[in-house]
Formats: structure tokens, C-alpha cells, sequence
């Protein structure tokens, strides 16, 4: 019981620090020298008031698989935590049905 | 009533099924729909569709949507029932009503305040027009300069 409170309250100390450093793979990127991208930090679906994510809509899912075939982090596309995971899902049903690969080489 | 729920079916057909093969599919699933005191809301047919990568020896499929209300029992047999159909290369029910509501519920938590906003600016509730081009105009290119006009009115 005190074990399980512990880890909570360790788990949302955790969160703080790292919502904090969210906003550090850009400054990381940058001094990286790598990071030639500008990133867009804003999530497609907060800024065009998308309401409800569509695994059948394959043109607005193919915007977050890069070439790969993988599902594109956050990091990189700027999306929120909310959507993302929300995204997540309706890209993994896509798979399913084969709308959009798993895999590209 | 409490057991009425909304789901999406889709399914893939293969893609050398007849009209009359796809015609007994559908009347499959409305057989067990029937059987189970359900609805089908909406069938939509998207046709002959690339697959995104190889299922079996398929690299095409026929695609079909059912938006289907009723009771988890049915999805259960109608679940059962398609994969051991021949004809079905994959399907896939997904719940839809409640994600549906929230997204309604969200749209008109935003309206709404938009609609206060506005008011509260002394503007009619509902963009005009006039507005609503200008906006498209705006996504175009000269943003600032029409950005400007709006805060002056």
C-alpha cells in the first residue's frame, strides 16, 4: 500500500521534469547539429480542430508515416500526448485492414 | 437497450468474388444482424482497393463498410461467422458510438464557446460569408494583413 502510493508519487514527480524536457529534443536537436529540421512544435489536430481521428482516412494517416512505414514519433510531427495516442490507434487499424504497410523497403 | 451499441465492420472481399459471391456475403451479414434484432445504419461499398501489403496471395481487395447498431452478442457471432467465410480476406468491428459522442460532445463544447466569444465582441454568433473567405484568403498567403482588419473590427 505505502509501497504503491510511493510509486505514484514518484511517477507524477517523474511526469514533471519530463513535460519540462519535452520541449528539450528541439534545443537538443539544434545543438545536435543534426537537427536541420524545423520542427513544427504544434499538433495537427489541437490547430485544425480535427475532432475525431478516422482509421478509414487514409490521406490524413499517410501524413504521419514517413517513409519507413513506421508511425512517425511525436517528437518529430509536434503532436500532442492526447492525440497521439489516439492516432496511434487509428493507424494501427489501418494496418489491419491493410490500408496503409507495417513495413516499407 | 442499454446493450444497443454502434460498431463499424469492415471487411475485404477477394478480389475474383463474383457480384453474385458479394451480394451473399452482404445478405450473410444481414441475416445475422436480422437474427439478433440489430441495424445496419449504413453500408458503403469503397470497391476494388490496392492492399497496402500482401495478404496470402491477395494484393487486392474488395472493401466494404457496415456501420452496424446492436448488442455485443452479435458482433460476437458475426465476428465467428466471417472468419471462417472463404470469401473474406480480413475484417475488422471496431466500437464507434462512444468515440462518436465525445468527438460530438468536443465540437460543440468549441462552437459554443467560439459563439460566446464572438458575442462578446459585439459579432453575430455564426461566421458570415464575407468572413469565412476571408479566412480561406488568410490560409493562402497575406495572413497578417487580414489578421490586422480583424482586430480592429
Amino acid at each position: 500500500m505505502a509501497n504503491g502510493f510511493g510509486g505514484g508519487g514518484g511517477g507524477g514527480r517523474g511526469r514533471g521534469p519530463k513535460a519540462a524536457g519535452d520541449k528539450g529534443p528541439r534545443r537538443g536537436g539544434s545543438g545536435g547539429g543534426g537537427g536541420m529540421f524545423r520542427r513544427r512544435r504544434v499538433c495537427k489536430f489541437r490547430s485544425e480542430k480535427i475532432d475525431y481521428i478516422d482509421y478509414k482516412d487514409v490521406r490524413l494517416l499517410m501524413q504521419f508515416i514517413p517513409e519507413r512505414g513506421k508511425i512517425q514519433p511525436r517528437r518529430l510531427s509536434g503532436t500532442s500526448a492526447k492525440w497521439q495516442r489516439k492516432l496511434q490507434l487509428a493507424l494501427k487499424r489501418a494496418r489491419e485492414l491493410a490500408l496503409i504497410p507495417y513495413v516499407t523497403d | 437497450m442499454s446493450t444497443k451499441k454502434q460498431y463499424e465492420l469492415v471487411y475485404i472481399a477477394a478480389p475474383e468474388a463474383t457480384e453474385e459471391q458479394l451480394a451473399a456475403l452482404h445478405g450473410e451479414v444481414e441475416q445475422v444482424v436480422g437474427r439478433f434484432q440489430g441495424t445496419i445504419d449504413k453500408t458503403e461499398t469503397w470497391g476494388r482497393r490496392r492492399l497496402a501489403y500482401q495478404i496470402g496471395r491477395y494484393k487486392e481487395g474488395i472493401y466494404v463498410l457496415h456501420v452496424i447498431s446492436g448488442s455485443g452478442e452479435l458482433v460476437k457471432e458475426l465476428d465467428r461467422r466471417l472468419k471462417v467465410t472463404d470469401n473474406i480476406v480480413r475484417h475488422l468491428v471496431v466500437r464507434v458510438d462512444e468515440e462518436l459522442a465525445i468527438a460530438e460532445h468536443r465540437k460543440q463544447r468549441r462552437q459554443a464557446k467560439t459563439a460566446k466569444r464572438r458575442i462578446a465582441r459585439g459579432l453575430p454568433a455564426e461566421p458570415t460569408a464575407e468572413e469565412k473567405m476571408r479566412h480561406v484568403a488568410a490560409r493562402g498567403g497575406d495572413g497578417p494583413d487580414d489578421r490586422l482588419d480583424e482586430a480592429e473590427i
